[in-house]
């Protein structure tokens, strides 16, 4: 690994290059190339793939989503570059404004989102509409690392375990309630990752496992059977109906089933501009969740390799970057940011390829939406400073004492 | 995936906890693990399983819309078209292009039917129709709007979104009425003749034969849809491409024995009659000939009264329209005669005095009449307590058969009649041997089987209305007075009344098979009467010629033909035959008439016109049967058509001639 040479390439190279010249030394530290490298990549599949698949959405507009996935994209990246400028550690204190600024923009959704599809995930500001559970996916894996560092001590009390769920069930609630179920779980998942990587004790997690469990069956079988639903019926629908996708193709299974058919028939190397099922609407979303069906048509299996080779860079490189990490802080921000592609990936293309059920997880970086694109770049941004602090600490102290 | 990092690696930075080392760990071996499971999973989708989903992906995006194939033509023996194929612009709609459901498409289709002359709802009826059966091809709401509306449509596009114009071949009838009943009619196949036979491997939405040739020779006429592939999107609309079209192959043409200028004569003459008819205070309201070539059945001409024209079923007809033509009743009370019936195939009558000639034959080979022995005497023959007069209780005195044929006694085939009933069914068997009272096989979609009435067919009814009554608990079924058979039965049916009931064409071929034996010394046969001749490609290459052999060979006794022919020779050409007066004028030495007038009588209505004819030729030999229902006398009505038809096929000067013979 040679993290020291320059960036060449991309837009973030040349914000780089500037500050690098007129700024302080402990800024000349550059961003991780792999984990950049990783992004780029991924901006690159995620824009080529969207070029083909949306040509005819947005009728005498070819290049309708392309624009503004490009647009998503690079507003995003600087952002990124920005927060890797800053020292993460100084958002530790800010916690609770944090965890406010979260509960504040859910409610505020809640509260004057409009309906799009039968949901209110978004708040249309003039220029993009925007999701506050995206964002929030940043916000809370920030406010929980930052109280599991307070608590560090008593990590081992029932308490701060309860205390820990319970400050990401809150949000995950209202998320659900919106109602974005995939969003809720990334929360969840987000939680029980970083009490699993401060060291939570095996017997609490295997609590946590098992509640789980009671809860989940509670939700899909008991309380329907009595008549409560805590879950919209759709909803139950979708989690369910990738279990018998065939009974159902022209109901809930009718998406997952189009969206398999489309994957396969890319076969080894892709059927190009004969991919007729992402191109004709076959399978619906294909600009969004389901956009990896239209890379896995087009591009056949070479294709769809390389963009999970492109994620599993990520994904290694975040693993990696929680390791390197000076802090604690840093570490379960970094295993928060990990956790929260890790599901990502694998419950959205789990969903193109029929294992696993329809939950309105986006793909990172790959599916069109500006409050993803930004959300992750914002994390990468994370990422990206603590990588450039544990840099900067061993550069300055030689060594870093945990 | 190398998330733990070494202990005591260069850079100096201190070991991970093993703690954190350890949960790191597994945190990556579940993304390697997660990552495993899906490229298994696309290996599995994409390379094991790929060919069988580019299968289903191209069959979701493609769909085959059938392209009509261009109906074939019906020709007249000259080969110049009956019934031809016009190209016209049908209205369509293309669902997926309307604007949404609600108040904006409710408009659109107010507008849309103000245009083409519908109801709303009528329209909206037709898309969800149309939806139903092809979910993705666009619904055809009228064929034919007229040029008016189509300019309007076209004109106007953008007021109307979502409709659209699509050229369509219809069927065309350049000469409108003309053998209306006989050409027939054509429509899109119907849910149950789906289920027939006849029309295996129409698709739905095809347009088939519905009625006379057009139905019988459909199998022909309507050539191979062609298949035009469109690759449709997730909501079924078209999108433009380029897929494999299979061309449509067109129907092959019909030629068909009709003389059109004979035919069209035969309809002119008919009406004139019925006009003649009507001025002379007889209802007169329906009517049909048939014209012969008695050597081998071909149909010269064929038509039935009243008419309609088949233009009206290139569009849909509404329901009154078509109750109108199935002459079933209006609002204003009583059922008029139905215009879609061909009289000359599907009439049933008794047919009066024309049945003689068979009677004369059957009495005479039976040996129960002599011809040279006179009878018939007085006005009227009395048979237990029932009296058998003359028409205008006339007396021809005793008279021999070929006297008796001319004058058309009655009293002379009431005798026969009584004579021939201690001999059992001697007419009834001839009537058969010559063709009458059973199917002829004319290739035409439908004909009635008719009845000459016997001893057992009485018994049979009269054990129908018994079992009838038993079942139903009623005084009477109205199937039979269940009388047994009597000798007044078989001496009405010797004159051609009573229970009899045959067809205009069944007496044409009775006719034909006389002038068969006639002309061969005895040895006749039955033909087969037809109107199909050739079937033909498109460029008038023959494809098949069609033939009809005679039903059956039969043998009459040539002495006794010999003597029934002067008869009806001396009917139409001496003094004092029945329509001599008719044929007044006409050159019998160069084409001499062999006729025989029949009035039917029908409780409560008028005497239904009745005339039969041969006229032999050595090329082209004819046989004429005409009547008209409520027409009055034969030789006032329909004799004088038969006298146009004639001339018409001899080129000689049409005159229509009313003869003034009053018999039966």
């Amino acid at each position: 690994m040679s993290p020291l040479s320059p960036i060449t390439a991309s837009e973030q190279a040349q914000p780089v290059a500037d500050r690098s010249q007129v700024g302080p030394r402990t800024l000349r530290l550059p961003l991780d190339p792999l984990l950049t490298l990783a992004v780029i990549g991924l901006a690159v599949c995620s824009v080529v793939t969207l070029g083909a698949a949306t040509r005819d959405l947005v009728p005498g507009q070819p290049s309708y989503y392309v624009d503004r996935q490009l647009t998503y994209l690079i507003v995003g990246s600087l952002l990124m570059v920005a927060l890797s400028r800053l020292d993460y550690a100084r958002l530790r204190p800010l916690k609770s404004g944090i965890y406010g600024l979260l509960i504040f923009t859910i409610l505020a959704v809640l509260a004057l989102g409009h309906a799009a599809r039968g949901s209110q995930r978004a708040i249309n500001l003039p220029f993009f509409s925007f999701q506050a559970s995206e964002l929030g996916k940043v916000l809370l894996t920030l406010a929980l690392a930052a109280l599991v560092v307070d608590r560090a001590r008593r990590l081992r009390d029932r308490d701060t375990t309860a205390l820990v769920m319970l400050a990401a069930l809150v949000p995950a609630m209202f998320v659900i309630a919106q109602p974005d179920l995939g969003s809720g779980l990334v929360y969840v998942v987000i939680a029980l990752t970083l009490l699993f990587v401060a060291g939570t004790s095996w017997k609490h997690l295997a609590g946590l496992f098992a509640l789980g469990a009671v809860a989940l069956t509670f939700v899909l079988v008991a309380a329907p059977a009595v008549g409560v639903h805590v879950l919209k019926p759709y909803q139950v629908q979708r989690l369910t109906a990738f279990l018998h996708p065939t009974t159902n193709a022209q109901k809930e299974g009718y998406q997952q089933e189009e969206s398999k058919i489309a994957i396969g028939s890319g076969q080894k190397t892709g059927r190009g501009v004969n991919a007729s099922q992402s191109k004709l609407g076959y399978v619906p979303e294909n600009h969004t969740d389901f956009i990896f069906a239209a890379v896995g048509e087009q591009y056949g299996f070479v294709g769809a390799a390389l963009v999970l080779a492109l994620y599993g860079l990520l994904i290694w490189r975040a693993l990696r970057i929680l390791t390197m990490s000076k802090d604690l802080f840093g570490s379960l921000v970094a295993a928060g940011v990990a956790a929260m592609l890790m599901f990502q990936v694998f419950v959205n293309v789990g969903m193109t390829i029929g294992i696993m059920p329809i939950t309105g997880v986006t793909l990172p970086l790959m599916s069109y939406g500006g409050s993803s694109v930004i959300t992750t770049l914002l994390a990468i941004g994370l990422l990206q400073s603590i990588y450039i602090q544990a840099r900067a600490s061993q550069a300055l102290k030689g060594r870093v004492l945990r | 995936m190398s998330a733990i990092e070494p202990a005591g690696r260069r850079d100096g930075r201190i070991p991970v906890s093993p703690q954190l080392a350890l949960r790191v760990a597994i945190l990556g071996g579940l993304a390697m693990a997660m990552f495993a499971i899906i490229f298994f999973r696309l290996w599995f989708l994409q390379v094991l399983s790929g060919e069988q989903y580019v299968q289903q992906a191209n069959a979701n995006r493609a769909r085959d819309l059938p392209i009509a194939a261009p109906r074939g033509e019906i020709l007249d023996r000259e080969g110049q078209p009956l019934v031809a194929s016009r190209t016209t612009n049908a209205v369509q709609i293309v669902p997926s292009a309307l604007p949404p459901a609600g108040s904006k498409r409710r408009l659109l289709y107010r507008r849309l039917g103000a245009v083409l002359g519908m109801t709303a709802p009528h329209i909206q009826a037709l898309v969800v129709k149309g939806r139903t059966a092809l979910p993705y091809a666009p619904v055809t709401i009228k064929t034919d709007a007229g040029r008016g509306a189509l300019t309007v449509l076209a004109e106007r596009q953008s007021e109307f979104p979502g409709v659209t114009q699509q050229p369509v071949s219809i069927r065309a009838y350049p000469y409108g009425e003309m053998a209306a009943q006989v050409l027939g009619y054509v429509g899109q196949v119907s849910e149950p003749e789906l289920k027939l036979h006849a029309f295996d491997g129409v698709k739905q939405g095809t347009v088939v034969g519905q009625e006379g040739l057009e139905y019988y020779y459909d199998r022909y006429l309507r050539g191979r849809p062609g298949i035009q592939r469109v690759e449709v999107n997730a909501s079924g609309y078209p999108v433009p491409s380029t897929l494999a079209l299979t061309v449509p192959k067109a129907g092959y043409s019909l030629k068909v024995t009709l003389d059109r200028g004979l035919q069209t004569e035969g309809e002119k003459a008919l009406l004139e009659g019925i006009e003649q008819a009507r001025a002379g205070g007889k209802p007169a309201d329906a009517g049909a000939f048939v014209a012969l070539d008695p050597r081998n059945g071909q149909m010269l001409a064929m038509g039935s009264s009243p008419t309609f024209d088949p233009n009206k079923f290139a569009k849909p007809l509404t329901e009154s329209e078509y109750a109108a033509l199935e002459g079933k009743a209006g609002a204003s009370g009583e059922a008029a005669p139905a215009p879609l019936t061909d009289r000359a195939v599907n009439g049933t009558y008794p047919t009066g005095s024309t049945f003689k000639p068979i009677t004369a034959m059957g009495t005479l080979e039976a040996g129960v009449i002599n011809p040279t022995e006179g009878l018939g005497a007085g006005q009227c023959i009395h048979v237990s307590t029932e009296q058998f007069c003359n028409a205008g209780k006339a007396d021809y005195g005793p008279v021999g058969l070929v006297e008796a044929l001319k004058v058309s006694s009655d009293t002379y085939f009431f005798e026969a009649g009584e004579l021939a009933n201690s001999h059992g069914n001697i007419i009834q068997r001839e009537a058969h041997k010559l063709g009458v009272g059973q199917q002829t096989g004319v290739d035409l979609p439908s004909e009635i089987t008719g009845l000459v009435p016997d001893r057992a067919w009485r018994a049979k009814v009269a054990q129908e209305e018994l079992s009838c009554e038993r079942r139903r608990h009623v005084s009477s079924c109205g199937i039979s007075d269940g009388r047994p058979w009597s000798v007044g039965d078989n001496m009405h049916l010797a004159v051609g009344q009573g229970d009899l009931l045959t067809s205009p064409l069944q007496m044409a071929v009775a006719y034909s098979t006389l002038a068969n034996a006639f002309t061969n010394g005895g040895d006749g046969w039955v033909v087969r009467p037809h109107l199909g001749m050739e079937i033909d490609a498109s460029q008038g290459r023959l494809v098949q010629s069609l033939s009809f052999p005679a039903q059956r060979h039969v043998h009459l006794n040539d002495s006794d033909l010999n003597l029934v022919m002067q008869g009806i020779h001396e009917a139409a050409s001496q003094p004092g035959g029945t329509s001599a007066d008719v044929w007044a004028g006409w050159n019998q030495s160069q084409h001499p008439v062999y006729g025989k007038t029949g009035t039917a009588e029908h409780a409560g209505k008028e005497d239904q016109s009745w005339y039969i004819c041969y006229l032999p030729d050595p090329k082209r030999p004819i046989v004429l049967a005409v009547t008209v229902e409520q027409g009055g006398f034969g030789a006032e009505t329909a004799a004088p058509i038969a006298r146009l038809l004639a001339a018409q096929w001899f080129g000689q000067a049409k005159k229509f001639v009313a003869g003034s013979s009053h018999t039966f």
